[in-house]
């Protein structure tokens, strides 16, 4: 408040302030451009940025996982390897299991399911069980995948086949959709005498090994370190980073962001042509005015000073009032239209609120620029003269 | 007394598409400090090109101008603003004040320029609005609100804020009646006597009943100058 007073008080503010308030009509048109063209970007970042997050959230629960399978010509992922992952810092689970696409029969119906042979402890860190309860290591129980069970329509204690092998459901999983990991969805989950009994021919390997970081901002690193201990002679293993999606996701909606301010920033333009445009009135109106300012001692930077602070003025109010506008705005519709505004109060939105204001007041300095220039170089004889 | 404006053999040419105009062809006089000089001349004389000059507003195409020792012929538009801000206090025939201003923020605008605090201009601006006379009532009007003899203190106010030792005035009282027109002459010798230099510039004989030197211009050369 206070500095408010005290630029108040500079005669240049006022001489500004008086100016501005002088052709009020233009004044107001102007500051509406610049009003529109902050709201325009700014709201056009928040809603590609509202957009971002809401996708990427789904997607996030598996960003801190690495998926490793074997090279080409490699047949599996072996003990050994898994022992040597083992020693790597930054790691919170490995998770290696053997796999088969299988036939899986209830009753009269038939739906087509993976058999996983996995821990039941590995289990756990995947998947949150719906109802039931995880199966014992070592017994001929089974857990099923959400749309497995829907499919088959069974419940907990029903009784599957596969492979003429009778195996009981002692769980059913939550859903857990969209996944770069395993599908669990249309998982069978079974113990390793289990898996040996159905496929008395498996060999011990692992069909692959999900590796889970303990820190989402390790998944580089972890992935280097195992890319360096176990692909040290020759490629044995491949090394899928699940959060390569979310990268991907990310720059996507980036590119949609930057887009969509692109188009909000074409309105700004055209805020700042027609703050050119009124400065450029102005100051042909008052060119006697200026040719008296210059008579009585006003410098060219004098002159200079006191046009760009009238576009520094407008651009600073209007750029406010258009940041307001927008919050209120945006939040009123993500409010409306999405229900949620968890992702409105991102920090990334304010961010791109600062930007919008920033922009308007530059795009408004730039729209005064010229005519402050042409003002300050006016020859004081013949502005006097000027009627 | 030393001389404060010294100008010798000064031209001024216009370019005036392909001709030239020879708005002065050599004119040489000089000012003394606390002078009271009238530079008399029919319109197309060069008068108004003369105090142009001598204003600083214009630079010479031949000859020098001495305001001050400086010689502003060699100076450039920074140069010429300094030495008009601290030199030069102008009054103009039609006023020029700046109608959104009050008279007082009228009076403050050279000293702005001067960079004087938003206090002491203020303080500075009612002590010479009270030097031109004009009543403390009237400070706070605009322009609009003011009579032309009000307009021209006012103007003679502004001219007196930066205390500068030269003032020049452009046919002071050509927009006002003779009786106000008397008034703002009165003021302005007063201003003379209490040590300012006063240069005026006009076409009204009356006004050589308060100078102490004339000079008359003619087709841009001096043809008379009375003492």
């Amino acid at each position: 408040m206070k500095l408010i007073k005290r630029i108040r008080r500079n005669m240049y503010a006022q001489l500004a302030e008086r100016n501005l308030r002088r052709q009020k009509v233009r004044t107001i048109l102007a500051a509406i451009g610049i009003i529109i063209g902050v709201m325009a970007i700014t709201s056009m970042g928040i809603l590609g940025n509202t957009l971002k997050l809401s996708v990427s959230e789904s997607f996030s629960d598996v960003g801190d996982k690495l998926v490793i399978y074997p090279a080409m010509g490699e047949d599996s992922v072996t003990q050994d390897q898994v022992n040597r992952m083992e020693r790597i810092a930054g790691i919170e689970h490995i998770i290696p299991y053997r796999s088969s696409g299988e036939a899986v029969e209830y009753r009269d119906e038939t739906s087509y399911g993976t058999v996983y042979r996995m821990k039941e402890s590995d289990l756990r860190q995947l998947v949150e069980i719906e109802s039931g309860r995880f199966f014992k290591e070592g017994s001929t129980d089974c857990v099923l995948g959400s749309s497995v069970a829907s499919n088959l329509e069974l419940d907990v204690g029903s009784k599957i086949e596969i492979e003429d092998t009778r195996l009981r459901v002692v769980g059913i999983l939550k859903e857990r959709g969209m996944a770069v990991d395993i599908s669990t969805d249309s998982g069978v989950f079974v113990s390793h005498d289990m898996y040996s009994k159905l496929y008395p021919d498996a060999e011990e390997d692992y069909r692959q090994v999900i590796v889970v970081v303990e820190d989402i901002a390790l998944v580089d690193t972890v992935k280097t370190e195992l890319e360096d201990t176990l692909n040290k002679r020759e490629k044995k293993i491949e090394i899928f980073a699940a959060n390569s999606i979310n990268e991907q996701i990310e720059s996507a909606f980036q590119s949609i962001s930057m887009f969509l301010m692109g188009i909000g920033s074409i309105s700004l333009l055209v805020a700042g042509v027609s703050i050119l445009n009124v400065m450029l009135m102005s100051t042909m109106e008052r060119t006697r005015e200026i040719g008296i300012m210059k008579a009585v001692g006003a410098s060219r930077s004098d002159v200079l000073r006191m046009f760009l602070l009238e576009a520094l003025i407008l651009g600073i109010i209007a750029s406010l009032l258009g940041g307001i506008v927008t919050v209120v705005g945006s939040f009123t519709l993500i409010y409306f239209i999405m229900g949620d505004i968890t992702y409105f109060f991102d920090p990334t939105t304010f961010l791109y609120v600062i930007a919008g204001i920033f922009f308007g007041i530059i795009t408004s300095l730039i729209g005064g620029l010229y005519p402050a220039w042409k003002a300050s170089m006016m020859n004081p004889l013949d502005a006097l003269r000027y009627e | 007394m030393n001389s404060i404006v010294e100008v010798n053999n000064a031209v001024r040419t216009y370019r005036m598409g392909s001709s030239k105009v020879h708005a002065l062809k050599g004119v040489s006089f000089e000012v003394r400090e606390g002078d009271f000089l009238a530079i008399m001349g029919s319109s197309g004389s060069g008068k108004s090109t003369m105090l142009n000059l001598i204003g600083c507003l214009d630079k010479p195409t031949k000859g020098t101008i001495h305001i001050n020792g400086v010689n502003i012929a060699k100076l450039n538009d920074d140069g010429l603003t300094d030495i008009r801000r601290d030199n030069i206090g102008f009054i103009f025939q039609q006023f020029n004040l700046i109608p959104t201003l009050t008279a007082l923020e009228n009076v403050e605008i050279p000293m702005i320029f001067k960079r004087l605090g938003p206090q002491k201009r203020r303080k500075k601006a009612l002590k010479m609005l009270e030097l031109a006379q004009l009543g403390r009532e009237y400070a706070t009007h605009k322009p609009g609100e003011l009579s032309g003899g009000q307009q021209q203190r006012v103007a003679i106010a502004r001219a007196l804020a930066n205390d500068p030792p030269i003032i020049l005035a452009d046919e002071p009282t050509g927009n006002l009646d003779s009786k106000t027109g008397k008034g703002v002459m009165e003021l302005l010798s007063d201003l003379n006597r209490k040590g300012k230099t006063l240069i005026v510039v006009t076409h009204d004989p009356k006004i050589i009943e308060y100078s102490n030197t004339t000079i008359y211009l003619q087709d841009g050369e001096v043809v008379d100058e009375i003492d």
